[in-house]
């Protein structure tokens, strides 16, 4: 065993590092403040700009469309270089993560030299319109619905939670196309022009006070039948593609998020009734815990890595990653926050407990976004472990004619 | 980058696998059990053929000269299949050997090791203590003296690694156990018996150093956090198959998410530990600054993934889970066996800090 680079993977990394100390050079700091909304977005696209003129955006992605036509190594050795740096992220993991290869792997070669160039360059941004208000762990019993009028489709209905669709110029949605088909039947993906008439975007304000999703309102409107990914009827297979790179994206602990080292240094700087916070046991004992899971999930990224550089599938132990990562997130930041006593409680902008009140906030997102806790636990146990599945009594009955149990 | 055990290890854990299969698990321990034998003669003989024992020991003393990954993937495949045979002890006396004896200690213990000849011990315990407390046990003018209790495996070793008092805290001696009194400890674990070791005078030699004694605890506890996930395994894939069988309410209950959730994080705790285990596994054979803090995390995460599958595996046997008859008991049992084995739980937890603590101070 060893953690060594390869040699190329040696000379990958050091010529990542030395781009990265002077493209990235006025972000190899945290921001003094969080980014407003607009700053965020401006410096995203001035940042993946300048990613792609380097060629480092789509890096396993073929290169007949763009990519760099390299090994998942690769991306994994810019992702660590580029996330020792604070350099602005999030607006293109969605488009790039999982909207942009379900349209090159479903979508035609016209579709695909029209729009991969574009969200490469970061000039067209992409969200992800599946969950609705009625649907969101059950996606298949989405209604937003898609009518064919000619060589064009008509939707209507309605999104939620899109994250960043107000910031978006395109998107891929799930409609259902057949309404008297059973659920995972009925349905179509289209790739949706987020300025076409009859597109209105509210934005949400989340519970932690900033508004990164939306609402989307679809009234009456016009998609053209080239725009649709995969045949129709098989939206379902094309939004799994979708979900699969999802699941790698949304893996491991999320970029600059509090962890066991934050614990470590609140515990070490605060008094209890019983002395410092550093020498009791509860305390010890909830930073050696979340040291495991923290660094328990960082190894078995290793493992899967270790696995793809030889060429390999990764095993099943991938799967265990944000179930882990986002309830540790939300255990520790409570934790710490308590041990703060009402200082944990204040807001005191720039304060290391400030970002773990962030954190704590945030977290209880991250147990839903992307699967919620309790799908993720039914993945692994009937996928994993084989256990047989939930019974479903809505399956083989025509969408119009589903009543609830 | 290499994160994963090596191939020569791989091989050698199927092999194990396969023959263990086909001679251990649930019900030769229970044999052992009822019959009240202090271990599985035959199997052990079997072992000792296969050359298991002499897995680390250097070619020039008769072993095999094999790294901690071998190590480690025996230490799984004994845990999973609860084989009644002291390899793990005689594999935990050899590490000490090749931590600290002297090159006359080493060859005068590692071929008879390697052969089956002699079986090896840790003895350290005496109460309740932690394998950092100085005991009370002396080694005087090449004599033992004091009293060793649980020692698991301590009535079929021939030879034990005994931890005695020095101005430096605990450290090493190496004793045969010829002529010492030992009496059967009763122990949580049926299969696996303990003795009381007392040593009134026995001729004894010192084995290294104080920190060479803590060098041996790192190493067993990545040793007995594989053994762990073994067993782990074990009681979760025997979990797995009853859910998928036993119905209730029309349904199996391995439908139920009460049931198959609790499945799911004995998945998700045992992949974690097992991160830490190849982690540990890594930093011992790199002979790395980190295996303090690596054996500390696998052998923490080892046993809370022990103890969870251990226990909700009885609760989701039901009624027949509480029997004697049902084989649940035994991987409950062999989890107080692992938790006592090389000090507890609360004890690594702490360890870990302190690795950490250690690490940001060499950092700063
Ligand atoms: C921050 C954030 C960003 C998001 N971004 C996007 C986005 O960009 N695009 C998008 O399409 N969606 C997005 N989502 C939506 C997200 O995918 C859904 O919220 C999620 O899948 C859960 O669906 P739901 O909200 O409808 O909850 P529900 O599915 O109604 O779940 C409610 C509760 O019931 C539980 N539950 C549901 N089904 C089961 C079951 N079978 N077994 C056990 N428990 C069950 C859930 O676990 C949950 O606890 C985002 C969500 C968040 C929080």
């Amino acid at each position: 065993m060893d953690f060594n680079d390869t040699a190329a993977e040696a000379e990958f990394r050091a010529k990542v590092k030395a781009w990265l100390a002077e493209a990235a050079a006025e972000y190899l700091q945290p921001p003094a403040k969080p980014w407003a909304l607009e700053d965020f977005v401006t410096r995203s696209k001035a940042w993946q700009l300048k990613k792609f003129e380097a060629g480092y955006v789509g890096i396993t992605w073929p290169k007949a469309i763009g990519g760099q036509g390299l090994t998942p190594m690769h991306q994994i050795i810019f992702n660590q270089e580029e996330s020792r740096t604070f350099v602005p992220t999030g607006l293109y993991s969605i488009g790039l993560g999982m909207c942009i290869p379900t349209v090159f792997t479903h979508g035609s070669p016209e579709i695909a030299a029209r729009y991969v160039p574009k969200a490469l360059r970061g000039e067209e941004v992409w969200c992800q319109l599946f969950s609705e208000p009625v649907a969101g762990s059950d996606l298949a019993s989405i209604r937003t619905k898609a009518v064919k009028d000619g060589d064009e489709w008509v939707i209507n209905g309605q999104k939620v939670w899109t994250s960043f669709a107000h910031k978006s110029d395109f998107g891929i949605v799930v409609t259902r196309t057949d309404f008297d088909a059973p659920k995972h039947k009925g349905l179509t993906m289209f790739i949706v022009d987020m300025h076409a008439p009859g597109m209105e975007v509210r934005p949400i304000k989340q519970m932690s006070g900033g508004s990164d999703f939306n609402e989307v309102f679809f009234t009456d409107v016009r998609v053209k039948d080239t725009h649709r990914l995969g045949e129709v009827g098989e939206g379902w297979k094309v939004s799994l593609t979708t979900l699969m790179h999802e699941r790698l994206a949304v893996g491991g602990k999320p970029r600059n998020a509090p962890g066991y080292q934050t614990l470590l240094n609140v515990a070490n700087s605060l008094e209890t009734d019983t002395g410092p916070a550093i020498q009791q046991t509860d305390v010890r004992n909830r930073i050696a815990d979340t040291y495991i899971a923290d660094e328990g999930i960082r190894l078995t990224q290793m493992r899967a890595l270790s696995a793809l550089s030889r060429g390999q599938i990764p095993g099943p132990e991938q799967s265990i990653s944000k179930v882990v990562v986002a309830k540790t997130l939300q255990d520790m930041s409570a934790f710490a926050l308590d041990l703060a006593e009402s200082a944990g409680f204040a807001v005191e902008p720039g304060s290391d407990l400030e970002k773990l009140q962030g954190s704590y906030m945030w977290s209880a997102g991250l147990r839903i976004a992307g699967g919620t806790d309790e799908i993720l636990r039914n993945i692994i146990a009937e996928r994993v472990l084989g256990l047989p599945g939930d019974l479903r009594p809505d399956k083989d009955t025509p969408f119009s004619q589903l009543k609830p149990l | 980058m290499n994160f994963d055990l090596s191939d020569d290890a791989k091989t050698l854990k199927e092999a194990a696998r396969k023959f263990l299969d086909a001679r251990a698990g649930p019900s030769a321990a229970r044999k052992v059990m009822d019959s009240g034998q202090t271990h599985d003669a035959k199997l052990w003989a079997e072992v000792v053929e296969q050359g298991w024992p002499a897995a680390r020991v250097p070619e020039a003393h008769g072993g095999l000269g094999l790294g901690a990954d071998e190590a480690c993937v025996l230490a799984e495949e004994i845990g999973r299949s609860l084989a009644p045979v002291p390899l793990m002890s005689t594999l935990s006396a050899i590490e000490a050997l090749l931590i600290a004896g002297s090159a006359a200690q080493q060859a005068e213990w590692l071929p008879k090791l390697a052969s089956g000849e002699a079986v090896g011990v840790i003895a350290w315990a005496e109460g309740p203590n932690s394998p950092l407390q100085t005991p009370a046990t002396k080694l005087e003018g090449g004599k033992l003296s004091g009293r060793k209790s649980p020692v698991i495996d301590g009535l079929v070793a021939t030879v034990a690694i005994v931890t005695i008092a020095t101005p430096d805290g605990p450290a090493m001696a190496i004793a045969s156990l010829e002529g010492v009194t030992r009496e059967k400890q009763d122990t949580l674990d049926l299969v696996r018996p303990s003795a009381t070791l007392s040593f009134a005078g026995t001729p004894a030699e010192g084995l290294g150093t104080a920190a060479d004694w803590v060098k041996l605890t790192e190493r067993l506890a990545v040793l007995s956090a594989w053994e762990a996930l073994g067993t782990a395994d074990a009681a979760r894939d025997m979990t797995v198959a009853y859910a998928k069988d036993r119905v209730a309410f029309g349904q199996r209950i391995g439908r139920y998410q009460g049931v198959k959730h609790k499945l799911a994080d004995m998945f998700i705790k045992a992949e974690l530990a097992r991160a830490h285990a190849l982690h540990g596994c890594w930093a011992w054979e790199a002979d790395a600054p980190e295996l303090a803090q690596a054996a500390s995390a696998a052998r923490v995460a080892s046993l809370d993934a022990l103890a969870f599958t251990a226990e909700e595996s009885v609760q989701l046997h039901g009624g027949i889970g509480f029997t004697w008859e049902q084989d649940c008991q035994f991987y409950y049992r062999r989890n107080r066996l692992l938790a006592a084995l090389i000090g507890s739980r609360a004890h690594w937890s702490d360890r870990l800090v302190r690795a950490l603590e250690q690490r940001n101070r060499a950092a700063a």
